[in-house]
């Protein structure tokens, strides 16, 4: 069978499938192809998966802290019992109320969904192999949003017990012993998680730190959360191999050891996928492993676009997503750039992690002269109500020295990442210290905790 | 931790209050005895006034503009140890008891009681922004909403200028881009409307208010002679081929002064101040000649003290020293006041005529015009290509008559004309 659009949007993840159905809205003839179920890593396997488990996890951990005691005078007298298929079932019933929910904006838009794997002839014609036998589709415009896979390590193919982040989010029990390869966030967001929910977790990490893109104030509370988990971490370590459920891995010494795990769950990174689909034949230019793009995700081939994990870093949703708009737009004829000031990222580790934009450190590199100013949660009240005050959390601006524009926020605590809005909105608004000093905060909110470091950037903080 | 509250100094000559021209620091820093604190301005000169303790500035009482008090708290410190302040909340009474009594020596008019320091709160210090922050190449901060029609409207708004203080565009920067034709449009003539208000402070007032002075209290009437300085600018050319090194190049000026001088020395009646309160005139001995000099600030006249004493060399270099004073600002009060008679000259902008306006409260000025070539009669019948200058000089009527204006100026002239006389 043979088809025709103006549209044809590889990849119905958050970068897809908003492109396609934004297309829609401005009325543009849009097909979307997708191998697996719309929705992408970031609903099917990724994000909100990896959150429900997160979710259920600290639930089952704050009953268990009333087991027994009276822990904010609530007492359980039996100790909670924890069924992982179920919970499991419980998060696939929130992926499948989200893919239902995305499937049906798409048709609400009048995009046409098609399922199967989509192969390009050239830029643009593609053979799809559907359940109803082969598609071939030609379109006057392409937007590749093909996503990214875990990076898979050749010593360590992933396999039985080896996982990577997509196996570890469909475990029907919880492995006794959990090793994780890799302290990056996906690998300390899961393993936390894992460890909450009652498995003995290790992590061996090449770098000789966690979460090595944040700085290390940002990464102290969670190193302390993990000793406190009794989370064992490995720094400077190097993995080798698995063999009867031991890995075997180089310590920072460059000595050999090994460690029985149950499951072995490697999160290295994600891989663009370029591979495979008939990339070649469009004549798009490359840079690294990624689809170059300009800022208009406009890539070397006229009329092909490209947009999220498959053009680079950041490789985030919320960023693709974006994207997948602005194109949408300027297909439609509208003048549209993607240019941000900032991507604000989040880390749903225990405590969360909030960054956007630069740090002191960052801006010296760039010849900006800097002022910082921190506060911490401890003394926030609304975080004392939610337990949210201990463990070193804080919220911190870094602002220009000369007109006080802020030119990054980051912040580390629990449920912070609730304001990683207003942090992103202060940043794309040019925003100064004196604007975020001048706008008033709700009482009793975590969103105190923003205003307040600004005026302790400015060096008059009330609460500290 | 004590607090250290500095009090604005008796600056001398019976100031009472002094202007703030320029704070050098600002709440929050930290400070080290002698550096320097606040600029302040009196009549003629600004006066820097250092640090007077290590320590922390928790507040200032006042911007720059604002007129301070003789004794009024100009800054408090966060110091070591216990400081001047015992307790804050005694400071009202305590402040009476620090004011330094204004000394009357020249001011006989000013009241002897206590100067009232107007308590007020001490108001914390913006940081000093830069009126715009955006160097070339900085990406434009503009709100994504503002980006977006900037973009539509085939806007870089890399060109549009900001008007806030922090460099972010506003939606009215680009209006107002738009309007004005910015990129997009054909360069078209617009009436201009706006106004700008500028604030009359610093030396600017100082000269403002002295002309007004000077012009609504003395009777003016001006007096133009033509001097024909072919004679003297062949001797100026002389020296200055004949001077040694530690000798200054020679302008016209100083022998300027040097028959100015004589011409003080042989009609006192010029060579002094008229106090009409006390219906006096004080004529001066010594000869003090003030310099009208432009200064980035605006008009100030530094002082060529006992010209009497000086000879063509000394004058000159005295004169470049203080006019240079003036000029950067490093003048003191000893340098900008007690002129006896003052020049003004514009060198090669002077025009043909001025009327100069007297420097209250002398009594005459000498008004230098430019030096041209014109054919002149000589001898009665020989016309000659002579070196030309005109001096446009004013009087106070009330105390020079006419026809002591004339004789000294045509005396002036004779010795201009013949100028070995100078030097008899």
């Amino acid at each position: 069978m043979e088809m025709n659009c103006k549209l044809l949007v590889i990849g119905a993840g958050p970068g897809g499938y908003v492109a396609a159905i934004r297309a829609g809205q401005l009325g543009i003839d849009t097909i979307i192809v997708e191998a697996d179920r719309a929705g992408g890593t970031c609903l099917i396997r990724g994000c909100i998966p990896s959150k429900a488990l997160i979710h259920a996890a600290d639930k089952y951990e704050q009953l268990s802290a009333h087991v027994g005691n009276a822990y904010l005078g609530i007492k359980i007298h039996e100790k909670p019992s924890l069924n992982l298929k179920d919970t499991m079932t419980w998060k696939e019933s929130i992926v499948d109320k989200l893919n239902g929910g995305v499937e049906g904006l798409l048709k609400k838009a009048k995009v046409k969904l098609i399922k199967g794997f989509a192969t390009f002839k050239n830029a643009k014609t593609c053979d799809v192999k559907t359940n109803d036998g082969l598609i071939t589709i030609t379109a006057e415009h392409v937007i590749l949003a093909n996503g990214s896979k875990p990076t898979e390590l050749p010593f360590l193919p992933f396999g039985g017990d080896i996982m990577s982040s997509t196996e570890a989010l469909m475990l029907d029990h919880v492995p006794e012993k959990l090793v994780v390869v890799g302290a990056g966030y996906i690998g300390l967001e899961l393993g936390i998680a894992y460890s909450k929910l009652g498995s003995k977790v290790t992590f061996i990490e090449a770098e000789d730190r966690i979460l090595a893109t944040y700085d290390k104030e940002l990464t102290t509370p969670v190193l302390q959360s993990l000793k406190k988990h009794e989370i064992t971490v490995h720094l400077g370590a190097k993995a080798m191999g698995f063999e009867n459920n031991h890995l075997l891995y180089k310590d920072k010494d460059g000595t050999e050891q090994k460690i029985a795990a149950d499951k072995l769950l490697v999160t290295v990174g994600r891989t663009p996928n370029t591979k495979g689909f008939g990339l070649e034949n469009m004549a798009v230019d490359m840079v690294g492993a990624f689809i170059k793009i300009d800022q208009h995700c406009h890539t070397a081939m006229k009329n092909v676009w490209a947009i999220g994990d498959i053009t680079g870093e950041p490789m985030l949703a919320h960023r693709a997503s974006a994207q997948g708009e602005v194109v949408a737009e300027i297909i439609a004829g509208k003048k549209r750039e993607f240019n941000p000031n900032a991507i604000a990222a989040v880390c749903f580790t225990d405590p969360e992690i909030i960054s956007v934009g630069l740090s002191a450190e960052q801006a010296k590199l760039k010849g900006i002269e800097t002022i910082v100013g921190k506060f911490p949660l401890m003394a926030n009240g609304r975080a004392l109500t939610m337990e949210a005050g201990e463990g070193g959390g804080f919220v911190r601006i870094t602002a220009r020295a000369d007109n006080h524009v802020i030119v990054g926020i980051h912040a580390v605590g629990p449920h912070i990442s609730e304001l990683s809005g207003e942090f992103a909105l202060a940043l794309e608004m040019g925003a100064r210290l004196e604007d975020i000093e001048g706008t008033i905060h709700v009482h009793p909110t975590m969103s105190e905790s923003f205003s307040e470091a600004a005026l302790a950037t400015l060096g008059h903080a009330i609460h500290i | 931790m004590g607090q250290y509250r500095f009090n604005l100094p008796d600056l001398g000559e019976g100031i009472v209050e002094s202007e703030i021209a320029a704070l050098h620091i600002k709440v929050g820093d930290h400070v080290k005895e002698d550096q320097p604190l606040i600029d302040m301005m009196t009549d003629k000169a600004t006066v820097e006034i250092p640090c007077p303790v290590d320590g922390k500035v928790l507040s200032i009482s006042g911007n720059i503009g604002e007129m301070v008090a003789v004794g009024q708290a100009l800054v408090i410190f966060e110091v070591e140890g216990q400081g001047n302040e015992v307790a804050q909340n005694n400071s009202v009474e305590k402040q009476e008891t620090e004011i330094i009594p204004v000394k009357e020596k020249s001011s006989p008019k000013m009241p002897s009681a206590k100067i009232p320091s107007s308590p007020k709160p001490a108001p914390v210090a913006m940081p000093v922004m830069s009126s715009s922050s955006r160097s070339f190449g900085d990406k434009p901060m503009a709100s994504p909403a503002l980006r977006r029609r900037a973009l539509e409207a085939n806007i870089d708004l890399s060109l549009v200028p900001s008007h806030d203080p922090a460099g972010r565009i506003t939606h009215q920067d680009l209006d107002d881009f738009i309007a004005s034709g910015g990129r997009i449009s054909q360069p078209k003539a617009k009436k201009r409307t706006a106004i700008e208000e500028i604030p009359v402070i610093g030396i600017r007032r100082k000269i403002a208010e002295r002309m007004e002075l000077s012009k609504r209290s003395i009777p003016h009437y001006s007096y133009v002679e033509e001097v024909d300085v072919t004679e003297v600018e062949k001797l100026r050319v002389f020296l200055n081929n004949n001077r040694t090194d530690a000798q200054p190049k020679l302008s016209i000026l100083p022998f300027i002064m040097m028959a100015t001088l004589k011409g003080m020395e042989k009609f006192p009646e010029c060579n002094a101040h008229y106090d009409p309160e006390h219906s006096l005139i004080r004529r001066f001995s010594a000869v003090h000649i003030g310099i009208a000099t432009q200064t980035p600030n605006g008009l100030m006249v530094p002082i060529v003290n006992h010209a009497e004493v000086r000879d063509i060399w000394d004058m000159a270099t005295e004169m470049q020293r203080v006019t240079e004073a003036g000029r950067t600002g490093k003048a003191s009060r000893e340098e900008l006041s007690g002129s006896t008679v003052s020049i003004t000259s514009l060198g090669k902008t002077g025009g043909i005529v001025t009327t100069p306006v007297i420097n209250y409260p002398e009594v005459c000025i000498i008004g230098v015009n430019k030096i041209v070539p014109r054919p002149m009669v000589m001898n009665g019948t020989d016309i000659q290509i002579r070196q030309m200058m005109n001096l446009s000089s004013s009087f106070d009527h009330r105390v020079v008559d006419g026809y002591v204006a004339a004789e000294l100026i045509q005396y002036i002239k004779g010795l201009l004309e013949q100028p070995a006389t100078l030097f008899m």
